[in-house]
């Protein structure tokens, strides 16, 4: 055994975990000052508060090697904090999702080349299987009794899932006023589902002081935050490699925290690194509800520092007053060249049925929110048209019924007949 | 009657482990200032070199993050409860 060897299986033991529990993943270091901490359950910069990031040390990996592994997230298991061995532990299996062709709605936006990435076909319809199945491996390696989170909904739902699936007991808060589907999709999977009087801000700090009290719990948003987040970056790579192994021009994605674009752009940054897709440039735009749009706000007004509000949208999966990684994306759409737009809340449903009528894809409010986004960067002159784009749709409809319920109806109550259908003028 | 402090896991080096702890002032500042006389280099820890409040750290009197409030300025009546939690990067 050489001494290097020796040293990782020491610093392994050291801290109660198994070797190669985390894949490819060295140490945990900070965004903010770049401070290094051991892989472990640590979430904050022991110097700054910053948030920590997972980093690694790549081996080669090859679009064959990928190719060759399962259809859903696993087949970018090198690239992820997770142990080689992760597919023999029960999970939800989440991603490799449809990237569709969107040409009906392209030609209504007036952009020639459109693709909708629908990550409303998960295990739990959204995006965020994807994170959870990266925490639950963190939680189970690190030994916890308990998985939970703060939630807006699609979290909880798929916390709640993952946790029956893996045995482990599942506790999950959410804001009292949540959408009702989301609850009933929480609490088929657990008796411990906590509702909060507050809003999600609020919510999201009680998890942060019971993350600070209890031992044994893994909050996947809180505690073990660095993996989960990184379970976001399989939206990038999978895009990329759907779409033949290349970037595309354009990219719009919601934004709540911040982190699921964040971990977009780093998977693109990943996949070029290792020389998985030619390097090119591409524009990253964030798309807000105006009722809550601290980002937007602070892109517009052209300054670093985001202000927190008080959230009044009905897209309450993206209703983050206070984001913690705004700053982030501020960057990245500033840096890229993209923008971060916001839009009201009528343009949210306009723009459910928009892509609902026009591809067929029923999305949810944060759905909403990115295609009206996208419709008005278009109008607005700031994405290009011409340029090749993937707008991507984080959650299902059905969740948010209530939102589109008054719009959309019987177009007519007729006898059955078929001289009172032909009065109704459909024919 | 003081005004209690809720240290989050990552300060307690400096509280001998405590996770509460009491001090004394009538504004957020004061209190930091009392904090670190009892838990020198607590406060560099909460605040930055510009003397503001660090930008992944929540400040809380009672319910209310100082952001909406007064920031340092916050009051801090007799009985207040503060907490210090640091910003959750990351996911809802
Ligand atoms: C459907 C949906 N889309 C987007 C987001 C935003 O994700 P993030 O917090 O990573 O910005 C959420 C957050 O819950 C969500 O539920």
């Amino acid at each position: 055994m050489s001494t290097i060897t020796e040293t990782t299986v020491e610093t392994a033991t050291q801290h109660g975990i198994r070797e190669g529990a985390f894949g490819n993943a060295t140490a945990l270091s900070c965004r903010e000052c770049g401070a290094t901490a051991p892989l472990g359950p640590h979430y904050a910069c022991p110097e700054c508060f910053g948030p920590l990031e997972v980093s690694y040390d790549f081996p080669a990996v090859t679009r064959e090697q990928i190719a060759a592994g399962p259809r859903n997230i696993w087949r970018y298991k090198a690239l992820l904090p997770v142990p080689s061995d992760i597919e023999s532990s029960p999970n939800t299996e989440p991603g490799f999702t449809r990237l569709l062709r969107a040409d009906n709605l392209g030609r209504e936006l007036g952009i020639d080349t459109l693709w909708v990435k629908d990550d409303s076909t998960n295990p739990t319809n959204s995006f965020k299987d994807r994170v959870v199945a990266c925490a639950l491996s963190a939680a189970r390696e690190f030994g916890s009794r308990v998985f939970a989170c703060p939630s807006t909904g699609n979290l909880a739902n798929a916390v709640a899932a993952a946790g029956a699936r893996a045995g482990i007991k599942t506790v999950v808060f959410i804001p009292s006023n949540l959408e009702k589907p989301k609850q009933v999709n929480s609490a088929v999977y657990t008796d411990s589902l906590v509702a909060v009087d507050g809003n999600y801000d609020d919510v999201n700090r009680l998890a942060s002081e019971i993350a600070g009290e209890e031992e044994g719990w893994a909050f996947v948003n809180v505690n073990v935050r660095p993996y989960y987040a990184e379970g976001s970056k399989t939206l990038g790579y999978e895009i990329a490699e759907q779409l033949g192994w290349r970037l595309p021009d354009q990219v719009v994605i919601p934004v709540a925290s911040g982190s699921q674009l964040t971990k977009v752009h780093k998977a693109f940054g990943e996949l070029i690194k290792l020389g998985l897709v030619e390097d090119k440039p591409y524009k990253v735009y964030g798309a807000q509800a105006t009722g809550c749009s601290p980002v937007s706000t602070a892109y517009k007004a052209g300054v670093d520092a985001i202000r927190p509000v008080k959230p009044d949208t009905i897209a309450k999966s993206l209703a983050i007053g206070n984001p913690a990684d705004g700053i982030y994306v501020l960057d990245i759409c500033r840096q890229t060249g993209g923008a971060v737009e916001d839009v009201t809340d009528d343009e949210v449903r306009a723009g459910i049925l928009l892509l609902a009528r026009n591809e067929g894809i029923f999305t949810e409010t944060a759905g909403g929110t990115t295609v009206a986004c996208l419709k008005k960067l278009v109008e607005t002159g700031q994405l290009d048209p011409t340029l090749e784009t993937v707008v991507i749709n984080t959650g299902m409809g059905l969740k948010t019924l209530d939102a589109v319920a008054d719009q959309v109806g019987a177009a007519a109550t007729i006898a059955p007949t078929y001289d009172a259908f032909r009065a109704t003028g459909i024919a | 009657m003081a005004i209690s402090v809720r240290i989050p896991t990552i300060l307690r080096t400096y509280t001998g482990g405590s996770s509460e702890v009491t001090a004394a002032g009538s504004t957020l500042t004061e209190v930091l200032d009392d904090l670190e006389a009892n838990h020198p280099g607590i406060r560099a820890r909460v605040l930055d070199d510009a003397g503001e409040i660090r930008r992944f750290v929540n400040v809380y009197v009672g319910n209310d993050d100082v952001r909406f409030l007064d920031g340092l300025s916050t009051p801090t009546a007799d009985g207040a409860q503060i907490s210090i939690i640091p910003a959750v990067a990351g996911g809802c």
